[in-house]
This record gives structure tokens, C-alpha cells and sequence, in this order.
């Protein structure tokens, strides 16, 4: 770990200015993420501005029937509202299908959206890694890859966004909310919100330098059934191999989201379109123009799978 | 004392303490935190500086040069261990890699460099700072492409576990060549990580040339030995002390490079120096359990009765390693006239390979177990009832030696009963609750006993308290009350009355603990210096020794009765003996048994095994505690569990290391993995083992777990995964189509 300095902001726009201004720094809220990668020195922030302390911990209805989760409610919060539980239950699902309760106590909604991947050549600084030290190359392609991405990926990374999280908000048409240096707010669908690596793998969001997350905001509720289904070798405190989230109505319509093959949420429009025709066309949609690699080939079949187990637990 | 005919009765056979469900005597400074584990001993010595270590970035080559001039000046830095300012640390007798020194790299992450500074951080901090460059050498990394050409190669895991290159007891070729039924097939299992929980760590401390390592070792006299040689000092200057240890699994058996690396970087700084090895460089740095590419070959006649078995093994090592003796149990376990057993080693650039729990029968029986299963459903037989019909009480290859206590048939019909293995369905895919398909699988457990010299003090004090002294180790096993409550029964005093101190170099010499030989032999040490110890209180009451009766804190003779304190009220007593063997080990095979039986659920959608409930049976002499040898048994089963579902170092082939070097990627099973566990002892006395009629249980718990979770996954599924571990991409494409 590096050494930095420490400052606590008094605002979102000021600590969005503040982390504009210096170079190196980066916000900090739970650390659950940052702080290991420091102590690695996968991240060098030379300065670290606490977001921890601005009163963005509330959850709030909106005028239209949605719901607005503050950037720093904790994970174990927002999982265990009883309105995120009600009409959300996917959300709930996908949170408490992550991580341990100890850290889920700790992490918090902004930070959980931008929690880096876990591919394990990312986390052995001996080893060359795009995202880590752009132009160095990628030891994951032609390496041991079986955790890694089917489709989304590129030549330069073919990394994973890990989260759970932040699948369910991709299903309920999630909003995120920013502020920039400036003062100004935006709202970043989370359809824009992680980008695919393409060329510039450690770019991860749309988030301008400086621009700080101050909330996602939840459509009004879906009704139907919420499902997050998520696949793994051990029962708990193990990413996605690959995760489902859906919202299912009575007729079999519905919209889905998978974790664990791509840099981002994986949704495809005509995927929502094919729900009610089974999982087969589903996948298919989702998957068209995937590129396994050897070690991670049964993500595909896996997929559709998952994806029927929850049709079928939707229908009983 | 020397243990060289069958015991006879003794006072141990009382069972006042021995025997009965104990709580740990040490378990309050464990739930309390003040257990004093080594990296947390402030209080030994002042001025502690702290150690980071380095390792190489790279598997094979050599280091052109390391610039050590920014981290050196760093903050709080006191000084940097590098490898080129040390020639090559001799190598002791336990190690196959170079722990430190010398420009060469032998494997990936070996310590080239350690950084002292006042703070952890800074030292962490510093360590990054090093910019090393290497030339890069080709190495061989990749066990399948090697294993043709690999040789023959003998080896004695030194665990209780060992064979010959090649083993040929009648005639197999042609045997199984005439076999009515047979089956020839391979298995594979992936190389293993310790995983324990207290990384290595070491605190060092120089005293003029006498030097005190404050350790997690589970083997004192061997470490004092070998860090010794390391260090090219006399043994004499050296003290070990390692009385608690969280968790080693074998992989704390040997010197580790944190124990040099202090005693260096110590004597550079001029103060004590404490070194924990970071979780993500133990996996490379230090050793695993090698993986294997076996082949296991069995022919019966009609009835199920084993003609022919031939098992052979072939695993990698660095160059002077020892193959993985995988094949070691099936010269033992089943009957059959003509039996072949042979292992390879090839030569590799991996990171040393070495002994982890129950060393060749772990991987062994994850191979033959579910070998014995497909031969039963080959010959339409129960797969409990082919083994039964293939028990030994002897010896296969020498039938004139009798196992001393063998009751695997009896593990196998209690387990059956215990675990309702009549509802099991022979015809595998037949059994479905909801999502789930529901199987059940079982495996033997075999593990030898392994008889080694122990020794230890016993002190009495004017107020009868007994003090045990030995540097004997507690793993987590239990070792503190197993022993206090062996000197509590030879003494005829309560727990209350004892002290157990261990693993301090200063005192008498044990068995330590590995191969699961600690619990008997450490015992049975106590025991020979309580002998002596009754002799000189018989002597000093003026007893006569040949009576007397130690009971309730006294000493009785005829109508006579005193406290037991009254024998030192003038000067503390002291007593040391050490128990050694004769060659009962050689006229008798000496083992434990076990059946495990598991019952899982494959999600029928996504091929994820779970496991829904465990049960092991076991037999291994007289269990001195029934509680704490549970704890050993289902720990192992949970270890086995993983071995079955999810445990693998990953290699990267082209760049020669284990990717999955940390607890993040390296999964071992969490609590929610493991739903039910139940653990049986068969009542047994074994007076060949020692005089406490006892066996080890800590590695037969996972012998055979790993078969039994993957048969129960073939009995779910109808698809038989044989390279571990068993993870759903392996059977998801064969699994039943779903809708």
C-alpha cells in the first residue's frame, strides 16, 4: 500500500470537485473493495476523500412510486427494507446472494456498482493485465479462464464485472444518480452505467472523472415474480459463475438480466421479448456472438439452464 | 519404556478420565483470543520490527538484478534481506526447494527478498518499492504432457504412507488379463492447498549467537534440527516455541521460509524481527499436496472376488522431490491374489509438492474408492457388499501378518444401518425432489497407525499439582487435554490438577504432530514418564510400588492413604521418560477404518452438487477423547468435501504457478456447504498400538470422504466425473434434458 492523504468532504459536489482536482484521488465510502486492492497495489489513489459521512444513506419513495436508495445505505439496509423486499424481491435476492454479512454491513450501494473484477491475473501484479497496466497485455486470454467472460469481452480483457447487486438493477431498469465537479446531477440508465472493455479495459463506467454517485433510483414496482438465481461451485461467499435475474409475470413475459459473463449486467432486448417462448430462444438472444474461451465453454449451456430452472420456479 | 509386547491391563484402563467427551482444557484462551499464537506474542521479547517478504515474480530463471535503493530509503525501513546477499541457505533434510539465497529461481513466488521496517506497513509499503529483473527460463509445468516419459520412482511420504517404484506380489498381467469382469480406468486429482487459517509466521530474536523463533510448527525437534542446518548454526544455540498452532494440515510440518527469513533479517537489524507470510504468496512459496494422474486396474472373478488390482500413480515434484503415494493403501486395503502397484514422478518447476494430510491416502482413495464403485455396478453388486466380500485380516502380500485390529466390515454394516443406505437406488438417476437429484454414495477409509518415539517430564508439586512438559504440538486437534487427561488418570488426579505446557524446544522430544501419529505416541510418552514419576512417589512415600493405587488425589497401599502432594512437599518431584517401540509394527499391520457415507442433491438445471448429509464410522483403537476426535473427523470430512466439489490449484501452464493464490479464488467449503455431519467410533482397544490401546482419527476422517461425495454424485446423476474436482462443467452437457 501506498501512502495518501485523507480528507472528509462536506458535500457531494464538493467532494466531486475535490477528487476532480487532485490527481490520484478517489472516493471512499465502505472500502470493502478499495482497501484490499490498495494493500495490493492493484489501486494507487494518492488521495482518498470520505464520502461516508454526507447523508446519502436514506431510502426514499419518489413522486412517480419508485424508490431511491441512497449511494451509501449499506448493502445488509437495502437488502432488509421492507420495501425492497416487498416490491423489489429481485434486488433483495442479489444482495444477500453476495458477499458475507460482515462485509455486506459495511459495503454500500455506490460502492458495490463499482467493485472491480475479480479475475485472478488482475490480482497478481506480476502478471500483465489491461485493466490494471493499460498496454501490458492480458495473461487471463490463453490462461486459466474458467471464472471469466463468454461475451461482451475483447482482445484486450475478457474480465468479468463480478457483482450481484447491480444484475437485479440492470432487470428493474435502474437509474444512477450523479453529481459532477460542477454541481450538476445526471441520471445514467443502468444500461450505460458499465461499459464493455472494447479497447480501453480500465475504463469500467460512464462516470466522468470526478463525477460521484449519489443514489440509484427503482422504477415503480414490476409485480410478478422476482428471481435471483445464482450459480456457483460453493454455497456461499462465491462469485457468480453465472447469475439469472428476472421479473416473470403470470403469462410468462417478463425481462432478464445474467451475472458472471460479461463486463456488465448482461441484458438483450430481445431476450425480454422471448421470455414467454422458454429458455431456449432466450438464451439464444442473449448469447448470439459469444466467445468462450475453453476453460469457460459451459458458461453457454449453463446459461440457458439457469435460465430454465427459473422459469420453472416462477411457474410453481 | 519400551513397548515391544501387546499391553496388558494398566491404569489407563480405568477410564476415570480417558475416554470420556472432554471440553479442551485450552479452550477458553482460544474463545477468548488470548491463546498466544505467534504472531501475536508481544509480550516475549521488546522491540519487535516487522518483516514483508518477496517473492519472485517469475517460476524459473535467474535474478539479473534487484535495485533496493528506494525501498531501502524508504520510511521506518531498518534494512532488506535480499537473495544476492546470501549464498543458497543449505537445504535440511525435510525441504526440496531452496528456501532463500542466491540468484537462482526455482519456483514462483520463493522469497528473493525481505524488508524490516518499524511498521508492517512500511514494510509493505518498501517491498513494493524493490524493482527486480529476472531472465526468464523455460520450466516444465504441465503434469499431463509429462507423465509419459516421467520415471519410476519410489517413496516414503515419511507419513505413515510409502511404496516402491514397482510392486509386484503374483501375477497380475495375466490375472487380469483372464478376469471375467474388469475395469481399467483413469482418475485424476488436482493439486491442494493447506489453506489454513494462522499463516506461517515467526517472530526471531538474537541473544548473543543463540538464537529463539517464536513459531506455528508442528514438529519442534525437527525444526530446531533443520533450522539449524539452514542456518549452518549449532542446535544447541536454538530454541523453538510454538504452543499454539491455527491449523497446518502438514504444510506447517517443515521449516517454511518465515523462520530463517526473521532469524536473517534479525540479525541484519539488530532486533527482533516477526514475519506472517501474506495469505497470497503461501500457495506458491510454501507446499501442496501434488496432483495425480492414476490409473486403477480390477479384475474379479463372477462372484466379486478380486483377482487382479494393479494402481498406479504418476505425480510431479521439483527436481529431489518424492512422487505422491497414492498407490500406498491398495497394497492393504482389499484381498486379491495378484496385485500390481507402481508410481512415476516427473520432474517440474511447480512450487514443492509435499505432504498434506494423510499424504497418498487422500488422493489414493479418491481414485480406487470410486474405482470399487464402478467395479460393483460392473458386477451388479451393492457396492458396500463387494467390499465386504473383499475384506483382509491380513496382510495380502505377507498373509502370515494379521492386521492388529481391522473392522472395516463392521464400519460398513453400522454406517448402512446408521444412514438408511437400504433406500438407496442402485439404478443411478432414479431419485428426484424438486429441483434436485438425490444420490448416495459410500467409501472405505483406510490409514495407517504410525509408531514413533515420544517422550516427555511430568513434575509433581507439594499441592499435587502435575505439570506435563513436552514439545509436543496442538494443531487444533486436542492435543492439551488429551494429554492432561492421560496424566490425570495415571495420577489419580482430576483435570483441575494438571498443567499441560507444549511445544517448546526446551523440553523433552515428542512424536509432533503429522501423519495422525500424535495423539497415540504423545500419550503414550506421557504415560512412560508417569510410570516413573509413580515409581518415585511409591519410593518417597515409602510404598511399595508394586500395590499402590493412585486414586482421588492420594496414594493408597494396603490400609495406607496419603495425598499424592505429600511426595514433594520437600522438593518438587521430576520424572522423564519417552516410550519407543519394538517390532510389533512389523509383525502386526496396524490401521484405521472407516466407512463414510454421503447423500448430495444435483440441481437438475445447473449441475450444482450439494452435499445434504454425512456420516463416518470409524475404528481406530480406543478414542482417548470422544469429543475432540469428533471435532478431527468431521473437520476432515469437511476437507474431503471440498476435495470432492470444489478444491483445485489452478496452474498456469505457460507461466508455471497456482492462479487461485489466495482464499478469494481457492475455495474451501463454508458452513453452508456442509448441512449435517454425524460421526460414529466403533468401540475398539488396540493393545498393539501402545499402552493407551489407541490410534490416530485426524487423517482417517478424510480418507475416502472425497469417493464417497463422488459416488453419491454418480448415483444422483448417472454421469461419472473421474478428474476431480467435481464441479458441474464436467457433467452439466450429460446431465438429463430439461424443459
Amino acid at each position: 500500500m501506498r501512502p495518501f492523504t485523507y480528507s472528509r468532504a462536506s458535500s457531494p459536489a464538493e467532494a466531486a470537485a475535490e477528487v476532480a482536482r487532485t490527481p490520484g484521488a478517489k472516493f471512499i465510502a465502505g472500502g470493502t473493495n478499495l482497501l484490499d486492492l490498495m494493500k495490493l497495489e492493484i489501486e494507487v489513489p494518492t488521495h482518498l476523500v470520505d464520502v461516508g459521512h454526507l447523508g446519502l444513506d436514506k431510502i426514499e419513495a419518489t413522486p412517480d412510486g419508485g424508490l431511491r436508495i441512497g449511494a451509501l445505505v449499506t448493502n445488509s439496509d437495502a437488502a432488509s427494507d421492507a420495501r425492497v423486499r416487498r416490491d423489489y424481491g429481485v434486488l433483495s435476492r442479489a444482495i444477500v446472494a453476495g458477499a458475507s454479512g460482515q462485509l455486506r454491513n459495511k459495503a454500500t450501494t455506490a460502492g458495490n456498482l463499482l467493485q472491480r473484477t475479480r479475475c485472478p491475473y488482475f490480482y497478481d501484479t506480476n502478471q500483465p493485465c489491461n485493466k490494471r497496466q493499460p498496454g501490458s497485455g492480458c495473461a487471463a486470454i490463453g490462461g486459466y479462464s474458467r471464472q471469466l467472460g463468454i461475451i461482451g469481452t475483447s482482445d484486450k480483457c475478457i474480465a468479468t464485472y463480478p457483482g450481484d447487486m447491480a444484475v437485479a438493477m440492470r432487470v428493474l431498469d435502474t437509474t444512477v444518480e450523479t453529481v459532477n465537479p460542477a454541481g450538476q446531477t445526471r441520471s445514467i440508465p443502468m444500461a450505460d452505467f458499465h461499459r464493455l472493455w472494447g479497447e480501453t479495459p480500465q475504463i469500467e463506467t460512464a462516470l466522468a472523472p470526478g463525477e460521484m454517485i449519489t443514489a440509484v433510483t427503482l422504477p415503480k414496482p414490476l409485480g410478478g415474480t422476482h428471481i435471483y438465481h445464482k450459480v456457483r461451485d460453493r454455497a456461499s461467499y462465491a462469485y457468480a459463475l453465472v447469475s439469472v435475474a428476472a421479473v416473470i409475470q403470470r403469462d410468462g413475459s417478463g425481462q432478464v438480466a445474467i451475472g458472471g459473463i460479461a463486463p456488465k449486467p448482461w441484458r438483450v432486448a430481445s431476450a425480454d421479448a422471448a421470455m414467454a417462448s422458454g429458455s431456449k430462444p432466450v438464451a439464444a438472444a442473449l448469447l448470439a456472438g459469444a466467445k468462450p474461451t475453453h476453460d469457460n465453454a459451459y458458461k453457454v449451456p449453463l446459461v440457458e439452464r439457469t435460465l430454465a430452472a427459473v422459469m420453472a420456479e416462477a411457474k410453481a | 519404556m519400551k513397548f515391544d509386547t501387546p499391553a496388558g491391563q494398566n491404569p489407563i484402563d480405568q477410564l476415570k478420565v480417558v475416554g470420556r467427551a472432554t471440553d479442551r482444557i485450552d479452550g477458553p484462551l482460544k474463545t477468548t483470543g488470548t491463546a498466544p499464537y505467534a504472531y501475536e506474542r508481544h509480550d516475549v521479547v521488546p522491540n519487535q520490527a516487522y518483516g514483508y517478504i518477496l517473492g519472485a515474480a517469475i517460476a524459473k530463471g535467474r535474478i539479473r538484478s534487484m535495485d533496493v535503493a528506494s525501498a531501502k530509503a524508504a520510511s521506518g525501513v531498518l534494512g532488506i534481506v535480499s537473495a544476492l546477499d546470501y549464498p543458497p541457505l543449505p537445504k535440511s533434510k525435510m525441504n526440496i526447494a531452496t528456501l532463500f539465497g542466491g540468484p537462482v529461481v526455482e519456483h514462483y513466488h520463493q522469497a528473493i527478498a525481505l524488508v524490516v521496517a518499524e511498521t508492517f506497513e512500511q514494510a509493505r509499503a518498501a517491498a513494493a518499492m524493490i524493482h527486480v529483473d529476472y531472465t526468464r527460463a523455460p520450466g516444465k509445468f504441465d503434469l499431463e504432457a509429462l507423465a509419459p516419459t516421467a520415471p519410476l520412482e519410489p517413496a516414503d511420504s515419511g507419513e505413515g504412507s510409502k511404496a516402491p517404484k514397482i510392486d509386484r506380489f503374483g501375477d497380475f498381467d495375466g490375472a487380469f488379463a483372464s478376469a471375467p469382469v474388469k475395469l481399467d480406468q483413469h482418475y485424476t486429482t488436482p493439486g491442494h492447498s493447506h489453506s489454513m487459517m494462522e499463516p506461517f509466521a515467526s517472530i526471531a530474536a538474537w541473544n548473543g549467537d543463540k538464537l529463539t523463533v517464536w513459531t506455528s510448527n508442528q514438529m519442534i525437534a525437527w525444526a530446531k534440527r533443520d533450522l539449524a542446518t539452514t542456518l549452518s548454526m549449532s542446535p544447541d544455540n536454538l530454541r523453538i516455541d510454538s504452543p499454539f498452532i491455527g491449523g497446518g494440515f502438514g504444510g506447517k510440518l517443515f521449516v517454511r521460509v518465515d523462520m530463517p527469513l526473521a532469524a536473517l533479517g534479525a540479525k541484519l537489524v539488530g532486533r527482533p524481527v516477526k514475519i506472517a507470510m501474506q495469505r497470497p504468496l503461501i500457495t506458491n512459496n510454501a507446499t501442496h499436496r501434488p496432483a495425480t494422474i492414476q490409473r486403477i486396474r480390477i479384475g474379479t472373478d463372477r462372484a466379486g472376488n478380486i483377482t487382479a488390482i494393479a494402481h498406479e500413480s504418476t505425480s510431479g515434484n521439483l527436481p529431489d522431490g518424492k512422487p505422491e503415494t497414492a498407490v500406498a493403501q491398495t497394497k492393504l486395503l482389499y484381498a486379491g491374489a495378484n496385485r500390481m502397484t507402481l508410481m512415476r514422478l516427473a520432474v517440474m518447476d511447480l512450487p514443492e509438492g509435499n505432504a498434506m494430510r494423510a499424504p497418498g491416502e487422500a488422493p489414493g482413495l479418491m481414485a480406487l474408492e470410486m474405482a470399487m464403485d464402478e467395479m460393483a455396478e460392473k458386477l451388479g453388486m451393492d457396492p458396500i457388499e463387494f467390499r465386504i466380500i473383499n475384506d483382509t485380516q491380513v496382510d495380502p502380500e505377507k498373509p502370515e501378518r494379521k492386521f492388529s485390529q481391522r473392522q472395516l466390515v463392521q464400519c460398513l454394516r453400522d454406517g448402512a444401518q446408521r444412514f438408511g443406505w437400504n433406500a438407496r437406488k442402485a439404478k443411478p438417476a432414479s431419485v428426484r425432489d424438486g429441483q434436485w437429484l438425490v444420490g448416495m454414495g459410500v467409501a472405505a477409509g483406510f490409514r495407517n497407525n504410525m509408531l514413533t518415539k515420544s517422550g516427555a517430564r511430568v513434575l509433581l508439586d507439594g499441592k499435587g499439582i502435575v505439570t506435563v512438559e513436552t514439545d509436543m504440538t496442538d494443531i487444533g486437534t486436542g492435543t492439551y487435554t488429551i494429554i492432561a487427561q492421560t496424566a490425570a488418570e495415571m495420577m489419580g488426579v482430576g483435570l483441575d490438577k494438571v498443567v499441560v505446557k507444549l511445544g517448546d524446544s526446551d523440553f523433552p522430544a515428542s512424536s509432533g504432530s503429522g501423519g495422525q501419529w500424535g495423539a497415540n505416541n504423545s500419550t503414550a510418552g506421557v504415560y512412560a514418564a508417569c510410570v516413573k514419576l509413580r515409581e518415585q512417589v511409591a519410593q518417597k512415600l515409602g510404598f511399595n510400588a508394586t500395590d499402590v493405587e493412585f486414586a482421588d488425589g492420594h496414594v493408597r497401599s494396603g490400609n495406607r492413604s496419603r495425598p499424592l502432594g505429600d511426595a514433594a512437599k520437600s522438593a518438587t518431584l521430576s520424572a522423564e521418560d519417552f516410550i519407543e517401540y519394538g517390532d510389533l509394527g512389523k509383525e502386526y499391520q496396524q490401521s484405521t477404518f472407516a466407512g463414510h457415507f454421503v447423500e448430495v442433491g444435483v440441481n437438475a438445471y445447473t449441475g450444482e452438487t450439494r452435499i445434504r448429509r454425512m456420516l463416518a464410522v470409524c475404528a481406530a483403537g480406543r478414542i482417548l477423547n470422544p469429543k475432540s476426535a469428533r471435532s478431527q473427523v468431521i473437520g476432515a470430512m469437511t476437507m474431503g468435501a471440498g476435495a470432492a466439489l470444489m478444491e483445485e490449484l489452478a496452474v498456469d501452464k505457460r507461466f508455471g504457478f497456482f492462479v487461485n493464490h489466495d482464499l478469494a479464488s481457492y475455495e474451501v467449503p463454508v458452513h453452508a456447504d456442509i448441512p449435517h455431519q454425524e460421526v460414529v467410533f466403533l468401540d475398539e482397544v488396540d493393545p498393539i498400538s501402545s499402552p493407551m490401546k489407541a490410534k490416530g482419527v485426524g487423517e482417517l476422517g478424510i480418507c475416502g470422504v472425497a469417493a464417497a461425495v463422488a459416488n453419491a454424485v454418480y448415483n444422483a446423476t448417472g454421469v461419472r466425473v473421474r478428474d476431480y474436482p467435481v464441479t458441474l462443467d464436467k457433467h452439466l452437457a450429460k446431465l438429463p434434458v430439461i424443459a
